[in-house]
């Protein structure tokens, strides 16, 4: 896992759940483009989290090959859907699987500079305590915020978090109820993503008001 | 290889339309499905993009890069509406 | 296109190959890509047939039937349009002149159709003497739905979106009706030696 700041010359601003498509070219012109959540608030320095994969061909490249000084070819930013702007009053549900944290957190870190209160329940689901990202800034949460960890795999010694995958029980526990308004957003692998999102729906929340981003299986 | 949603493709459309697609309001020419092209199924491993009615499966965009160039197809889609 | 990512390399590929088997504009892998333009049908081994479908005419076969046919065992490489080609993969199936020969007709070209919708387009000469097959097992298995299972048709000599996936039958033609990739701009023959990948190529 690797976070990469960018500096980008005429950063026209980015709002919190955009991402980045980024583009490598190697010498005999074969390209591989990928996509980053930006993992920074608007009005810090653009930056992306990356999670190598073993059988990858970009995410090995990011965290292990490029140096302070590279070039990256960039595009963005991108999306206008699954965005959060202080200006929502609304309670904010933010379900992450694995690598969708990175669009949530940078929603959270929003919040925060702007001096937004609204409340937020945050339910991360991770493989293991290892896996979760952002870790010690989740730890510390600004007023206003609730973290749930459900960790799917494996539990550390006397861990009393949640220990499964999300189910509707889960979901029940965690999400505010569906006559507080709330706006929630879902960001993880595709499968995730459906039984959270169909999970909400059935506990009420309009359709509309759950907002997803698909990874692919393989976290993009 | 599974599905991922219009958020995917929102660079893509971004170059071919100059302009925030995923928010715009797509209608299913089969089925009448309403909805941001965000909430689309979409497919990208393959030789051209293509997304998918989320309610009927029904192909709404094929976007296939032929020689440098983005040729979209919506023929699928009964309408399509930017709301940003 | 000026721009290179310094040290980037891409995923590993195979270098150490006869060049005279790379197509231009591919490159080897050992790895075997699913590519999908939609869900991955699921057809119970119960429920599929295979026809050849001549005007008002069908002939059919059921799982059982088509297991029953003559089927052979190739060894064959294979290239997509998406640049990557893979060589020496095994196959078994049965020959499409297996099929053909139990029809009367005097066809010029085939739409083969598909579980899912796809469709693609080929002279009858191209699916012809040996050239292609259906093929229900990969590397010794039984073909997996992501690469087309329960059984795909498989034409190695032109790129591979021609390999189509949930095959369920072969339309016999006297004129060539472009198939679901040909129609978006693909290349209505698609020879990898030639490199006609779009159409106009």
């Amino acid at each position: 896992m690797r976070t990469v700041v960018l500096g980008v010359p005429d950063w026209p601003g980015h709002r919190a759940g955009q991402h980045l498509d980024v583009r490598l070219t190697a010498e005999d012109g074969y390209s591989a483009e990928r996509e980053y959540s930006i993992a920074t608030a608007p009005g810090e320095a653009v930056a992306i989290t990356v999670e190598r994969l073993d059988d990858g061909e970009v995410s090995p490249y990011l965290t292990e090959e490029l140096r302070h000084g590279d070039e990256l070819e960039l595009r963005g930013p991108i999306g206008g859907y699954f965005v959060w702007d202080p200006e929502d009053e609304s309670p904010l549900l933010l379900v992450a699987g694995g690598s969708g944290i990175v669009p949530l957190r940078a929603m959270l870190r929003h919040r925060r500079r702007s001096g937004s209160n609204v409340p937020v329940r945050l339910l991360y689901s991770s493989r293991t305590l290892e896996d979760v990202i952002y870790r010690a800034e989740l730890d510390e949460p600004a007023d206003g915020i609730e973290v749930a960890y459900t960790l799917t795999r494996e539990q550390p010694p006397g861990w009393s978090g949640y220990a499964r995958r999300v189910d509707a029980e889960l979901l029940a526990d965690i999400a505010w109820p569906a006559d507080d308004g709330a706006l929630a957003f879902v960001c993880g692998p595709t499968s995730f993503v459906e039984t959270v999102a169909n999970g909400l729906v059935e506990l009420g929340y309009p359709p509309n008001r759950v907002k997803t981003e698909r990874f692919g299986a393989t976290g993009r | 290889m599974e599905a991922l949603d219009g958020n995917a493709i929102g660079g893509l459309l971004l170059d071919v339309f100059g302009a925030e697609m995923t928010t715009a309001e797509g209608v299913c020419a089969e089925c009448g499905t309403t909805g941001p092209v965000a909430q689309l199924v979409v497919y990208l491993e393959a030789p051209g993009t293509v997304a998918r009615c989320r309610g009927c499966s029904a192909i709404l965009m094929v976007m296939v890069e032929v020689r440098g160039i983005t040729c979209v197809d919506l023929r699928g889609l009964a309408e399509l509406e930017r709301t940003s | 296109m000026s721009f290179v990512s310094r040290g980037f390399r891409g995923r590993r590929r195979e270098t150490d190959v006869d060049p005279t088997r790379v197509p231009p504009g591919q490159h080897v892998t050992t790895d075997f890509p699913v590519l999908s333009a939609g869900p991955t049908p699921h057809t119970s081994l119960g429920e599929w047939t295979f026809s050849i479908v001549n005007g008002d005419e069908k002939k059919a076969w059921s799982w059982d039937e088509f297991q029953a046919l003559p089927h052979e065992e190739v060894t064959v490489d294979i290239h997509c349009v998406t640049r990557w080609s893979k060589l020496d993969t095994n196959w078994e199936g049965v020959a499409v002149d297996t099929l053909l020969e139990q029809v009367d007709h005097d066809a010029s070209y085939v739409l083969a159709f598909c579980d899912g919708g796809y469709t693609t387009n080929l002279p009858l000469e191209d699916v012809s003497d040996g050239k292609a097959w259906v093929a229900f097992a990969y590397d010794g298995e039984p073909l997996d739905p992501e690469h087309g299972g329960p059984a795909r048709l498989l034409v190695p000599h032109l790129y591979f979106w021609k390999s189509a996936k949930w095959v369920r039958g072969l339309e016999l033609r006297d004129t060539d009706e472009p198939g679901f990739w040909e129609t978006y701009g693909y290349h209505s023959y698609g020879d990898p030696w030639r490199e006609q990948r779009y159409a106009g190529d």
